[in-house]
């Protein structure tokens, strides 16, 4: 199948800049390569801290920023660096939603004009009259047809962030970026918003990219997930495979830390990852893995050489030269991979610390490493550490 | 160091009968709380008839939605409740607060004022604005401690140093000085925390403590909130809207919705036999992390109720998928007293205590 | 911090030099361009050409306007002699240039008028920030009730009147009717009573206004950090209530007020021109109108570099003074 969104080396660094002159001192790297794809009709989650950069991610594939390298394409098209009136005819088709249900609404407005307002960017007439079809949206998301005059303050935090979807739904786009689109809200109203985003998923035929930090959520409403940690996607993978057996170690880390739900489990607390310290900063991340810094099974490694993003079993890509859960994976060959992945690496701007080795020469097989026997690994248990 | 965590709960009492103004034996005891804040479009009804009792060494987790008074009811019990309140209308507060035999609402403020930070203490949401961007963070240490001890800088200063450390915080005689801003999130909850137990204090209040953290961290400071109460062996009441969280400290569950507690009880009992439709709601809005689970989210219709117009009855009755189960000729403007519904455990639902458990059985839990 | 400062200091000096530049090219650029002769709009209108043509010897308007730039800039640093018409006149550093319509050094002038403003201004100064502040922290404190109600009205009074009514209106009462005060500036260093009489009434209009402004401005701010956490940590600590306003609250409450104290008290220094006409004090404001009714060049420029350097200074002086108050603020 043809993916709806291809990712490519996607890269956006904030230039800091200092003094009267505004020399450019440094760069926040809020995004520092990502590739992936996402495919018509699926759900790509994407998980992390704050400050890894998922945001960022979400205002890039949007095209609200400009990113500064790689592609982003849209059904086949690069849309990377399109300007404003290249991207209208495309913003039909790529939607976003907001997490901040107050901030995003002109209070000012009447929802009838908020939900009407692609309308007229567009220059759209839809079918019926505008009047009609933002009733029919209303109601599509669960609001009272007849509250169209009504201002945002009327409306509680849940119902506003309904407002926010029936705007993105109002021109039938293929792609729905949601950027914390329940973060927002109470447990209660939250379940409301997932199920009415899983509805609108199966009615017509919806594709999102939901951007979260609550892996509970993402777990809930996505096919696939990303996960990101400064920057970078250091899992990506079916959610079946992420949670049950995740690869890299922050991916195992973030999801012991979630508190679960069940007095009971209590005891059960001895496998908790506990990470030491905060995050690194983006401006300067840390050489060679990011997560080396805090990770218990960083080698020295780790500290000089960035592990690629490989696909160690089928739906599973991974960036870890030490990856759990992975018996039935030969690590030998994906780390050889890695070797030859980096001397034939496709990210021209990436320093390489290491010489390529003579014995990795075999790129066709090394591109594609396909694991021996998936299934071991699927039941494998996380070793102890 | 005083109370082991042997007892079998101890924290839930029977609903106290108002109006009597007997001494309390426990050591955290809430008689029929009430706050209430005039504005001008009528009586913000924050807290309305909140009673529990907690004994140290225990922790309380008090669940709710934001504006079920959950907030509200902790700095009541601090005597915080006017914050902010400047000139307005003075909020109302009436019932009991017994904490350690004083009863804090009739007792002269400035007493109260002695022990708030020292016999009582809080930690917030968001360390950040919590603290006073112009001070440092160890001098804001050092003050919580002079106020209530007659030291000088020096043996303070080494008291805060001596916090710091024991809350995480690496090299802490270097990062006394550092201001607010240089800390990270957790750095900062830390903070607060060795702020709050810099005195020892007997009760610790956590309003949300780890809502603004991100979950590797939130982890950390659980685990050391958890570690620091068997050490300082005081009473805790966390207050959260994350079930998770109350799942991984709290001994009790208290589930407030409209200013009332609509059912408390062991964390077990309320996890696995919740009583009350509400609560039932809350487990089931809940995407679990420890499942997967592919099924719709069974969420709660409708709104929460606006605290100047809550319902007359109860409180839930109009988002409550069960209010038109037969009751026995109760009519829905009679409000549902707490009443036992099991060991410990109380809830306030006007549905047959049988009926509720079949609900529970046969029809929710499966589906969670 | 030290690097600071003199990289600031040294953005002082050429935004002075810029406004110098700006100034004489629109004394010098805007009449060549629109036809008429700036010497001769120095002399007045009915000059003989001989006059007009010492004049434009005299203060080299023949010259470029770069190099009369360099004449003045120079002048202030080892002084310049104007020679033209057979005599030569001479003006000692600091030359800030001379003025042919009161023969005068303009430099004599502004240590004239400098004290005067200065008193007034500084007088006003500590008056309106002690009652502006603690009207509005009372204010704040008593949200709502008359009190607050009351010092609100008498604020907007302040904000709203025209500060040449409010000076008539004091010189009407205290001075005509009540003989309170006496009428005109001493200095300080003749008597310091003559020199506080001189001066109260010009205090007082000037303060109510500032005064007014100030209160306000304290409420607001005050109310804010009255609702921000720290302030309900303050108290969770079990701090007392004097100790929670006056150190915690007060501290952040100051930082905006001193940055536009700061401001006003640059701007005054060069602008307080109502005050001091209505109460005939002879200050900057007044030599500022002066300098534009008679056309004084020379008086013109002086007036405008010293608001200038004020403002500028002032605003120096408050961006110090506030990374001292915030840790946050990071001077480098």
């Amino acid at each position: 199948m043809e993916p709806l969104l291809k990712v490519n080396g996607l890269k956006k660094h904030f230039p800091i800049k200092k003094g009267l002159l505004q020399r450019q001192t440094g760069a926040v790297k809020a995004v520092d390569g990502l590739d992936f794809e996402v495919y018509p009709g699926e759900t790509l989650g994407v998980v992390g801290e704050s400050g890894c950069g998922k945001s960022t991610m979400g205002r890039l594939i949007t095209r609200l920023l400009e990113p500064t390298d790689g592609t982003v394409e849209f059904q086949g098209t690069d849309i990377s660096h399109l300007g404003v009136s290249g991207m209208r005819p495309l913003r039909r088709d790529i939607q976003m939603i907001f997490q901040d249900p107050y901030g995003s609404l002109n209070p000012r407005h009447t929802v009838g004009t908020i939900v009407s307002a692609p309308f007229k960017l567009q220059g759209v007439e839809p079918e019926g009259g505008v009047k009609k079809e933002v009733q029919r949206l209303l109601g599509l998301v669960g609001l009272n047809p007849e509250h169209y005059n009504r201002y945002p303050h009327e409306f509680s935090g849940g119902q506003r962030q309904r407002i926010g979807i029936a705007r993105a739904l109002a021109l039938k786009p293929k792609l729905v970026v949601a950027d914390e689109p329940v973060s927002a809200l109470d447990v209660s109203i939250q379940a409301q918003v997932v199920n009415l985003l899983d509805d609108l998923q199966q009615e017509l035929g919806l594709t999102y990219v939901i951007i979260a930090h609550d892996l509970s959520v993402i777990r809930h409403v996505s096919d696939r997930i990303a996960v990101m940690y400064l920057g970078k996607i250091v899992e990506l993978a079916d959610r079946k495979s992420l949670y049950e057996s995740p690869m890299h170690p922050y991916t195992r880390a973030l999801m012991s830390a979630v508190p679960i739900p069940d007095p009971r489990r209590r005891g059960a607390k001895s496998d908790r990852i506990l990470l030491k310290g905060d995050v690194p900063s983006p401006i300067a991340p840390p050489p060679g893995c990011r997560f080396h810094t805090r990770c218990w099974k960083a080698t020295d490694l780790c500290k000089t050489q960035e592990p690629p993003l490989l696909e160690l079993r089928p739906g599973q890509r991974v960036a870890c030269h030490h990856p759990e859960n992975a018996e039935g994976v030969t690590i030998p060959a994906a780390r050889e991979s890695v070797d030859v992945t980096i001397t034939k690496a496709p990210q021209p701007t990436e320093p390489k610390p290491e010489p390529s080795k003579p014995e990795a020469a075999e790129p066709a097989e090394a591109e594609a490493p396909t694991p021996a026997e998936p299934e071991a690994a699927a039941e494998g248990d996380a070793p102890k550490e | 160091m005083t109370d082991k965590l042997t007892k079998t709960g101890a924290a839930v009492g029977e609903p106290v009968d108002t109006g009597k103004s007997a001494p309390s034996d426990a050591f955290l005891d809430v008689r029929d709380l009430k706050i209430h804040f005039p504005t001008d479009d009528g009586l913000v009804k924050s807290v309305d008839g909140l009673s529990f009792q907690l004994e140290k060494g225990k922790t309380l987790g008090i669940v709710g939605e934001s504006g079920s008074g959950k907030s509200v009811t902790s700095l009541g019990i601090m005597g915080l409740h006017t914050v902010g309140q400047y000139g307005r209308q003075k909020a109302k507060i009436s019932g009991e607060i017994w904490l350690n035999g004083r009863e804090l609402l009739s007792a002269d403020p400035d007493e109260v004022r002695r022990m708030r930070g020292r016999e009582m203490a809080m930690i917030f949401q968001d360390p950040l604005s919590a603290m006073h961007p112009y001070y440092s963070v160890g001098n804001q240490i050092v003050e919580a401690y002079r106020i209530h001890n007659d030291v000088d800088k020096k043996t303070a200063r080494k008291r805060a140093v001596e916090l710091l450390d024991r809350v995480g915080i690496p090299e802490p005689a270097k990062r006394f000085e550092n201001y607010p801003h240089e800390f990270s999130g957790g750095m900062r909850q830390r903070a607060m925390i060795a702020m709050a137990l810099v005195n020892n204090p007997e009760l610790l209040i956590a309003d949300e403590p780890t809502t603004a953290l991100d979950v590797t961290v939130q982890a950390q400071i659980l685990d050391l909130m958890r570690d620091l109460q068997k050490e300082f062996g005081s009473a805790v009441v966390i207050i959260t809207h994350d079930l998770g969280v109350v799942a991984e400290l709290a001994d009790d569950i208290l589930v407030m919705y409209g200013g009332r507690c609509v059912e408390r009880g062991p964390a077990e009992s309320v996890f696995y036999e919740p009583q009350h439709p509400y609560t039932w709601g809350l487990l089931g809005s809940m995407p679990r992390i420890d499942r997967d689970q592919t099924e719709r989210l069974i969420p709660v219709k409708g709104n929460p109720p606006s605290l100047i117009n809550i319902p007359s009855g109860c409180a839930f009755n109009p988002r409550c998928p069960y209010a038109d189960v037969p009751k026995g000729g109760i009519t829905r403007t009679q409000r549902p007293e707490l009443a036992p519904a099991g060991d410990r455990h109380f809830s306030a639902c006007h549905m047959p205590q049988e009926e509720r458990t079949r609900i529970w059985t046969e029809e929710i839990a499966p589906k969670l | 911090m030290l690097a600071y400062i003199i990289r600031r200091l040294f953005a002082v000096v050429v935004m002075l030099l810029v406004v110098t530049l700006v100034t004489l090219s629109i004394f010098f650029l805007i009449p060549k361009m629109t036809g008429s002769d700036p010497a001769a709009m120095f002399v007045g209108k009915q000059a003989d050409p001989a006059s007009i043509e010492a004049i434009r010897q005299k203060l080299g308007l023949d010259e470029p306007i770069l190099v009369q730039f360099w004449h003045f800039v120079s002048g202030i640093f080892v002084g310049r002699d104007y020679t033209g018409g057979g005599d030569t006149i001479h003006c000692a550093a600091p030359c800030f240039g001379y003025s042919f319509r009161t023969e005068q050094d303009v430099w004599t002038m502004l240590v004239d008028a400098f004290p005067v403003t200065l008193s007034m201004v500084v007088g006003a100064a500590v008056l309106w920030l002690v009652l502006g502040v603690s009207t509005g922290v009372v204010s704040a404190l008593k949200r709502g009730t008359v009190i607050d109600r009351a010092a609100m009205i008498t604020a907007l009074a302040g904000v709203s009147l025209p500060i040449f009514f409010t000076a008539m209106l004091a010189m009407l009462v205290f001075r005509t009717q009540l003989h309170w005060v006496d009428a005109s500036y001493v200095p300080i260093t003749e008597s310091f009573g003559g020199w506080f009489g001189g001066l109260l009434l010009p205090w007082v209009t000037l303060a109510f206004l500032y005064a007014a402004m100030y209160a306000r401005l304290t409420r607001a701010t005050m109310l804010e950090v009255l609702g921000e956490d720290y302030i309900r940590t303050a108290r969770a600590k079990g701090l007392p209530e004097p100790v929670v306003l006056g150190k915690h609250a007060m501290r952040s409450t100051m930082t905006p007020i001193l940055t536009i104290f700061g401001m006003d008290l640059g701007a005054l220094i060069g602008g307080a021109i109502l005050t001091e006409t209505a109460f005939s004090l002879h200050g900057l404001g007044g030599l500022a109108i002066k300098g534009v009714s008679e056309r004084d060049l020379p008086l013109i420029l002086a007036v405008t570099l010293i608001t200038a350097a004020c403002v500028v200074i002032a605003n120096l002086v408050v961006d110090l003074l506030y990374a001292v108050i915030d840790p946050r603020v990071r001077l480098a």
